[in-house]
C-alpha cells in the first residue's frame, strides 16, 4: 500500500512536468495551429533561468587572499559576491539559497520575451506552411537554442538546490497512520506538484473567466469566424505563444532542483510530452493535463520492483505501450476532436 | 623520407615504399608493403583523440582533449615537459617520436558506439592515425577497441571502467590505463567495512549497461565477502533524469546502504534525488543510512555539489596525490588551463606518453612492436606509484584511490568537484590485483595483435 | 530506356555516374593540403555511409514522399536489419549475402506488423504510433533483450561464435564469396589519392538498384495510386477503393529499404547497437528527407549526403585545424576568424546543423533540390535534361506535403 502511494506521488510529480509542457504545447497547437518542437527547449531555458538567477546572485569580485594559496601555490583568489558587500554575508547566503523560487521573477519576463520573439520572428511565417515544415523549423530552432545554452553553460549538469526549508524530506506516512519511514517524500517535489496545480488552474481560469481567454477559446474552436467578427486574433495569439512559453519556463525553473539542469534536458522531455499531448487528444487542454498525470502515474507503477519482476523492462516502455493501446481504442486520443491533425 | 626501422625482434618486415615525388596513400590495405596500417612516412605522425565533445559526457571529453593536447606539446618539446621529467623511462626528449613531430586530429564520439566508430574510421582512413586515444564510456571503448583491432592500429582506452573492456571484450591492440569495476570494489570493501561494519543490507541501483552490470557484480561480490547482504538490485535506464520511482522504495525496503552504480549525469541526478528523499541520515535497523558511489569523477562531484558529503567512492588518480609526477602534471595542466586536471584527463595524458615511449623503445610504430613493448611493461613516475601493464589482458595495475566527499575546502567555487573529494586511502596495488582468468573477466581472448596492412 | 522516360533515364545516369565516381569527386583536394585534410570526404567509411543512408532515405521517401504518412520510427527497421545481419555473421559465416537477405526479410516482417497496426490511424496519430513502436524496440533492445542484442555494448561477432558455414581460410571479416569488404585499391598521383573499396562499391550498387526501383515505383500505377491517396484519401474511399492495402505495401517496401540499409551497415562494420533505433535516429531520417526535398527522386540522396558530411567532416574541425587553415592571414585576423568560426565547427557542429535546417525550411520549402533548381534557373535558363527531370519530379509533389 505504502509503495503504491509512493508511486502515485512520484507519478503526480512526473505528471506535473509532463502536464505543464503538454499544456503549453496544446495551447500553441490549439490557438496557432503550430506543432512546436522547440517546446522542450523552452522548458530547458526555464531551468537555465534558475541557474542564471543563481549566477546573478553570486556575481562576484575577486579578492586576493595572500594568507592562503591555491593548488598551484599562487595566492588564493577567492570570490566574494557583490551581494555580500551590499546586504552582508548572511543575508546574501540566505538569498542565494532561494535562487530557484526567486528565479520566477526572471523566468516570466524572459520567457514572455523569448516566446514573443520566436512567434514574431519565426512562427508567424509558418502559419500557412505544412505541419511538417513547422516541425522541422522548430526542431532546428530547438537544436540551436540547445547549442547556445551548451556554449554558454557547458554540458555538465548544474546543481541548483532548493531553498533549505524545502530541501529535506517529510515523513508523510506518519500522518496517514503508517509506520515511520514508510512514505518519506522530498518536500520540494510536493511544492512542485502544488505549484504545477496552481499554474494549471491559473491557465484554465484565465481562459475561462477573462474576455481574452474567451476570444482565445473561440479562436481555437473556429478561427475564421472570430476573425470575421473583427477581432485581431493574431495579436492575441502572439501573447498566447508567450504565455505557453512562460508556462514551460516556469515548469523548467521549478524543476531545476529535481533534475540538475543540463543542456539536453529539453530533448529528453520533448518526445514524452508529445506522446502525452497525442494521448490526451490533439488540441484538448484537459486531455493534455489528464494524460500527463495518467502517464506519470503509470510510469511510477511500472517502475515498482513487484511489477518489473512479472514484466521485465516494462518501466521503460510503459508510456509507449499505453500510447499505442489508447490510440488504437480511442482513435483521437482521450479527449481529441474529429479531424484535428488527421490529414 | 625516413626509412622505418625494423621492430625489435624483427617479427615484421617493414619498409617504407618510397617513390620519388609519389606520395603514399593515407590508407593502405593488402596491396601495400609497409607492413602495417598508416605507417608514418613524412616527418610527422598523427594521433587520433576520439572523445565525446557533444552529448551528456561532453565536459569530460573536453577535459580529456585538454590533457591530450598538453601531452602532444610535451612530446614535441613545448611547455615544461610535465611528467616527462618524472617518468622512469627517459627515452622521450621532446623531439617528437622517433624524430617525427606529433600531430593530432580530434573526433566526437557523442558517447554513441556508431558515431564513435565512424569518427575512428575517419581518423584511420582519412587522417592516417597510428593510434586512437580517449573516450568516456565502456560501451564506446569496447566498440572502438574492436574497430582498432580490425584496422590494425593501437587503441588506448581512456575512461572506461567496465570489467569487460579488458575482460570478455579484451583485444590485443587495445590497452587500458584506467582501473576497473573489480578494482574499485576491492579497494572500497575494506574501507567500507571499517566505516560501516560487517552487518549491512545493501540496495543497488544499477545503470542498465555493461559498466553498470560489472560494477554491481563487483560491488556485490566484494561487500558480500565481508558479510553484507545484497537485498535488491534494480536496473535503471541510462539517462533517466528522474530516478524518483527507483529511489522511493529504498527507505522502506529494510536496506541501510544504497549503492549507486551510476556514472556521470545519472549519478549526479540519482545522488541528488536520493539525498532529497532523505536517505542520508535516516536511522534504519539502528544504523545510519549510507550512500556509496563506487566510481567518482571530479565532474560528477562538481555536479552533485554538497550532496557528496560523507559518500565514499573510488578514483583512478587524483590531483591531490603528493608524488612528484602528480605535482609536475598538475602544475603544467593548472598553469595552462587554470584548474586541476581530472582523472580522465590524467589517464589520457599518461596513455599518450606511454604510447610514445613504447614506440621509442620498440623503435617502430608497428602496432605489434608497440604491443610487445607495452605488454608487462613496468614503470613509475606517472602518478599512482609503480605500475604494470599486464600482458595477458592489457589491464594496467597500480594503486587505487578511495575517496570521500567533503565540504569544499577552499570555498572557491571554481574548485567544487576538485577539492570536495578527499583521498581517504591509497589502496596498494597488491590488494586489487586478480588473476587474468578471474570469473568476472572470463570469456575473452586477446587474439593476435593485428598490424593491419 | 530501362523502362524509364528520357528525363528519368538522364537522372538515373547522373546518379549512377555520381555514385561510381564518388571516391574521386569527394576527394577534390590533394591529401596533404590543409584543404584536403579538412574537407576531403572520399574515404571508404564515409562513402559507405553516404550510400547506405541514401538507400534508407530513398526508401523513406517512398512512404513519406508519395503517401504523406510521416513515420517517426523508421530507424527501428534499420536497427532490426542490422541485428539480423550480425546474427547471420555469428551463426553462419561472414558471407554478407545471407546476412543482407535476412535483414531485408526481417525488416519486412517487422514492418508488416508495425505498419498493419499504425496504419489504422493517420496524421500525427500515425506518427506517434510508429514512434512508440520504435522507442519500445529501442528500450527493449537496450535492456531486456540483452541476450539477443548484447545491450549497450552492441552485438558483435566473437571468435567463439559458431559460424557453421564458415569455410577454412575465409576472411575473418565480412566478405562476399571470399572477397573482403575492406579490400581496396588505391590510385595516387600528383598529391591526390583515391581509394576504391569493395565495400563501398557494393553499397553503391545497392544504392543504384534502390534508386532505380524507386523511380519505377514513383512512375508506376501503384505510385499514382499512392499519390492519389495523399491528395485526398476520402475521395479515394468514395470511389470504392480500399486505400489501406496500398498504404501497407508502401510501408513494407519502405521498411525493407531500411532493412537493406541496416544489413549493409552491419556488412560494412559488423557491430550494431540499440542506439540505431533511438528516436533521434528516426528524426534524422525525416530531417534528411526534408532537407533534400521530399517527394523528389534525388532529394533523399542529397539530404542524407549533406547531414553525413556535416556529422563526419565539420565535427572534426577543431581550433588547430582552423589555425592551420588560416595560417596565411595576419595573426590578429587569424585569431579573430578562428573565434568567429569556432562555435560552428567541432563540438559546435550541431549548431551549424540546426541553423542549416532552419535556413532550408524557411527559404527552400522544397529542400536543397529546390535550391539547386533555383540556382540552375538563375545561372542557366536553358537547363539540361537532368534539371528538367528533377523539376518534373519536384512538380509531382503536391503543394501540400504531409503532416
Amino acid at each position: 500500500m505504502d509503495a503504491i502511494i509512493l508511486q502515485i506521488l512520484n507519478g503526480l510529480d512526473k505528471g506535473s512536468a509532463y502536464a505543464l509542457i503538454a499544456l503549453g504545447l496544446t495551447l500553441i497547437f490549439g490557438t496557432l495551429g503550430v506543432v512546436n518542437f522547440a517546446h522542450g527547449a523552452l522548458f530547458m531555458i526555464g531551468a537555465f533561468c534558475a541557474v542564471t538567477m543563481q549566477r546573478l546572485l553570486t556575481l562576484s569580485h575577486t579578492v586576493i587572499d595572500p594568507s592562503q594559496t591555491d593548488f598551484l601555490g599562487n595566492p588564493l583568489q577567492t570570490k566574494v559576491p557583490y551581494l555580500a558587500s551590499i546586504i552582508g554575508a548572511d543575508g546574501a547566503q540566505a538569498l542565494i539559497a532561494w535562487a530557484v523560487p526567486l528565479s520566477i521573477i526572471l523566468v516570466i519576463p524572459v520567457m514572455l520575451f523569448v516566446g514573443w520573439a520566436i512567434e514574431r520572428g519565426l512562427i508567424k511565417h509558418f502559419y500557412k506552411r505544412p505541419h511538417a515544415d513547422q516541425i522541422l523549423v522548430t526542431f532546428g530552432l530547438a537544436i540551436v537554442l540547445q547549442e547556445i545554452i551548451r556554449a554558454v553553460y557547458g554540458a555538465n549538469p548544474i546543481q541548483s538546490p532548493a531553498p533549505p526549508m524545502f530541501s529535506g524530506s517529510i515523513d508523510l506516512g506518519q500522518y496517514l497512520g503508517f509506520q515511520a519511514n514508510a512514505i518519506v517524500y522530498p518536500i520540494w517535489r510536493l511544492v512542485y506538484f502544488g505549484f504545477s496545480t496552481l499554474i494549471i488552474g491559473a491557465v484554465f481560469a484565465f481562459l475561462q473567466f477573462t474576455t481574452f481567454g474567451m476570444v482565445v477559446r473561440a479562436g481555437m474552436a473556429d478561427r475564421e469566424t472570430v476573425g470575421m467578427l473583427g477581432i485581431d486574433i493574431d495579436k492575441r495569439f502572439t501573447l498566447m505563444f508567450g504565455l505557453a512559453a512562460a508556462v514551460a519556463g516556469l515548469a523548467g525553473a521549478m524543476y531545476a532542483p529535481i533534475v540538475s539542469p543540463n543542456y539536453h534536458m529539453g530533448m529528453d522531455f520533448l518526445v514524452l510530452s508529445f506522446v502525452v499531448v497525442v494521448v490526451g487528444g490533439m488540441g484538448s487542454l484537459p486531455g493534455a493535463v489528464f494524460a500527463g498525470f495518467l502517464l506519470g502515474i503509470l510510469q511510477g507503477f511500472a517502475s515498482m520492483n513487484e511489477v518489473k519482476a512479472i514484466l521485465p523492462g516494462i518501466d521503460q516502455i510503459v508510456i509507449y505501450l499505453v500510447a499505442i493501446i489508447i490510440l488504437l481504442t480511442r482513435p483521437r486520443g482521450l479527449m481529441g476532436r474529429v479531424g484535428v491533425m488527421e490529414d | 623520407m625516413k626509412k622505418a626501422n625494423f621492430s625489435r625482434r624483427g617479427v615484421l618486415k617493414t619498409g617504407a615504399v618510397a617513390g620519388a615525388g609519389l606520395m603514399l596513400p593515407t590508407y593502405l590495405r593488402a596491396e601495400s608493403h609497409t607492413g602495417f596500417t598508416n605507417a608514418p612516412t613524412g616527418d610527422t605522425v598523427t594521433f587520433g583523440f576520439n572523445v565525446p565533445q557533444t552529448g551528456p559526457d561532453a565536459e569530460e571529453g573536453l577535459d580529456e582533449l585538454r590533457a591530450q593536447e598538453l601531452a602532444v606539446q610535451h612530446l614535441n618539446g613545448e611547455g615544461d615537459g610535465g611528467m616527462l621529467s618524472t617518468f622512469s623511462q627517459k627515452n622521450l626528449d621532446g623531439t617528437g617520436i622517433l624524430g617525427k613531430k606529433v600531430n593530432f586530429v580530434t573526433g566526437d564520439t557523442q558517447t554513441k558506439s556508431d558515431v564513435a566508430r565512424a569518427a575512428a574510421q575517419s581518423m584511420i582512413q582519412k587522417d592516417g592515425c597510428i593510434m586512437i586515444n580517449g573516450g568516456s564510456s565502456s560501451g564506446v571503448a569496447v566498440a572502438v577497441q574492436g574497430l582498432c583491432q580490425e584496422a590494425g592500429v593501437i587503441f588506448m582506452a581512456g575512461l572506461t571502467h567496465s570489467n569487460d573492456t579488458t575482460g570478455k571484450d579484451r583485444k590485443a591492440n587495445g590497452f587500458r590505463h584506467f582501473f576497473n569495476a573489480y578494482m574499485s570494489a576491492a579497494a572500497l570493501a575494506p574501507v567500507l567495512e571499517k566505516a560501516y561494519g560487517t552487518d549491512r543490507q545493501a540496495y543497488h541501483l544499477t545503470a542498465d549497461y555493461t559498466w553498470g552490470w560489472t560494477q554491481q557484480e563487483s560491488m556485490a561480490a566484494a561487500t558480500e565477502a565481508m558479510g553484507w547482504t545484497t537485498t535488491q538490485n534494480v536496473l535503471t535506464p541510462v539517462g533517466a533524469g528522474d530516478f524518483s520511482s527507483y529511489i522511493a522504495p529504498v527507505l522502506n525496503s529494510g536496506a541501510d546502504i544504497l549503492v549507486l552504480n551510476h556514472y556521470g549525469g545519472d549519478m549526479v541526478n540519482s545522488l541528488t534525488q536520493a539525498v532529497q528523499f532523505g536517505l542520508k541520515g535516516k536511522q534504519i535497523n539502528g544504523k545510519d543510512f549510507q550512500i556509496i558511489v563506487p566510481l567518482y569523477s571530479e565532474l560528477m562531484a562538481k555536479g552533485a555539489g554538497s550532496n557528496i558529503e560523507g559518500v565514499y567512492g573510488s578514483m583512478n588518480w587524483n590531483w591531490q596525490l603528493q608524488d612528484d609526477a602528480t605535482k609536475a602534471f598538475v602544475k603544467s595542466f593548472g598553469e595552462k588551463y587554470g584548474f586541476p586536471p581530472s582523472n580522465a584527463a590524467h589517464t589520457c595524458y599518461v596513455q599518450t606518453l606511454l604510447y610514445a615511449d613504447a614506440v621509442t623503445r620498440a623503435g617502430s610504430f608497428n602496432p605489434c612492436a608497440v604491443v610487445e613493448a607495452l605488454e608487462d611493461f613496468e614503470f613509475d613516475g606517472m602518478g599512482n606509484g609503480p605500475t604494470t601493464y599486464r600482458g595477458s589482458d592489457h589491464q594496467c595495475f597500480k594503486d587505487v584511490l578511495v575517496m570521500e566527499g567533503t565540504a569544499s575546502a577552499s570555498g572557491n567555487a571554481n574548485m567544487v568537484g576538485y577539492d570536495t573529494l578527499k583521498i581517504v586511502e591509497q589502496t596498494p596495488r597488491a590488494q586489487v590485483e586478480y588473476p587474468e582468468d578471474h570469473p568476472m573477466f572470463a570469456g575473452g581472448a586477446l587474439g593476435d595483435c593485428n598490424p593491419g596492412a | 530506356m530501362l523502362g524509364l522516360t528520357k528525363k528519368d533515364f538522364s537522372l538515373f545516369i547522373l546518379v549512377v555516374a555520381l555514385t561510381l565516381l564518388a571516391p574521386i569527386i569527394l576527394n577534390p583536394f590533394p591529401v596533404n593540403s590543409s584543404l584536403g585534410q579538412t574537407f576531403n570526404a572520399g574515404y571508404p567509411a564515409l562513402l559507405q555511409r553516404f550510400a547506405i543512408f541514401g538507400i534508407l532515405v530513398v526508401g523513406f521517401n517512398i512512404l513519406f514522399g508519395l503517401t504523406g504518412y510521416l513515420s517517426f520510427g523508421h530507424a527501428a527497421f534499420l536497427g532490426v536489419g542490422s541485428y539480423a545481419a550480425v546474427w547471420m555473421f555469428k551463426l553462419l559465416s561472414f558471407n554478407i549475402i545471407p546476412a543482407i537477405v535476412l535483414s531485408v526479410v526481417v525488416a519486412g516482417l517487422f514492418s508488416v506488423v508495425i505498419g498493419y497496426v499504425s496504419l489504422r490511424r493517420s496524421g500525427i496519430y500515425f506518427s506517434i504510433l510508429t514512434l512508440a513502436f520504435a522507442q519500445m524496440s529501442y528500450a527493449l533492445a537496450y535492456s531486456v533483450l540483452t541476450p539477443l542484442t548484447n545491450g549497450e555494448t552492441g552485438l558483435q561477432v566473437y571468435p567463439s561464435d559458431p559460424q557453421v558455414l564458415a569455410s577454412v581460410g575465409a576472411p575473418s571479416a565480412p566478405h562476399i564469396f571470399g572477397l573482403p569488404m575492406a579490400q581496396s585499391a588505391t590510385w595516387s598521383g600528383g598529391g591526390w589519392v583515391f581509394t576504391f573499396e569493395v565495400g563501398y562499391y557494393l553499397c553503391a550498387l545497392m544504392l543504384i538498384l534502390a534508386f532505380y526501383l524507386s523511380i519505377r515505383i514513383f512512375r508506376s500505377p501503384f505510385g499514382m495510386m499512392l499519390r492519389a491517396i495523399k491528395s485526398n484519401q476520402t475521395r479515394m474511399n468514395y470511389t470504392g477503393l480500399n486505400a489501406k492495402p496500398y498504404m501497407l505495401r508502401a510501408f513494407i517496401i519502405s521498411g525493407m529499404y531500411a532493412g537493406l540499409a541496416g544489413g549493409l551497415l552491419a556488412a560494412m562494420d559488423p557491430l550494431t547497437g540499440a542506439e540505431r533505433m533511438y528516436w533521434t535516429a528516426s528524426g534524422e531520417i525525416v530531417v534528411m528527407a526534408i532537407l533534400g526535398g521530399v517527394g523528389t527522386l534525388i532529394g533523399p540522396v542529397v539530404g542524407s549526403g549533406v547531414i553525413k558530411y556535416l556529422e563526419n567532416i565539420v565535427s572534426k574541425i577543431n581550433d588547430n585545424v582552423l589555425h592551420s587553415a588560416l595560417r596565411a592571414l595576419p595573426d590578429g585576423l587569424e585569431n579573430f576568424l578562428v573565434n568567429i568560426i569556432h562555435p560552428f565547427v567541432g563540438e559546435g557542429w550541431h549548431l551549424t546543423l540546426g541553423l542549416l535546417f532552419m535556413v532550408v525550411v524557411i527559404f527552400l520549402p522544397g529542400g536543397l533540390v529546390q535550391g539547386g533548381q533555383k540556382l540552375g534557373a538563375m545561372f542557366n535558363r536553358q537547363s539540361g535534361n537532368t534539371t528538367a527531370a528533377e523539376r518534373d519530379a519536384a512538380r509531382q509533389t503536391p503543394s501540400k506535403p504531409a503532416e
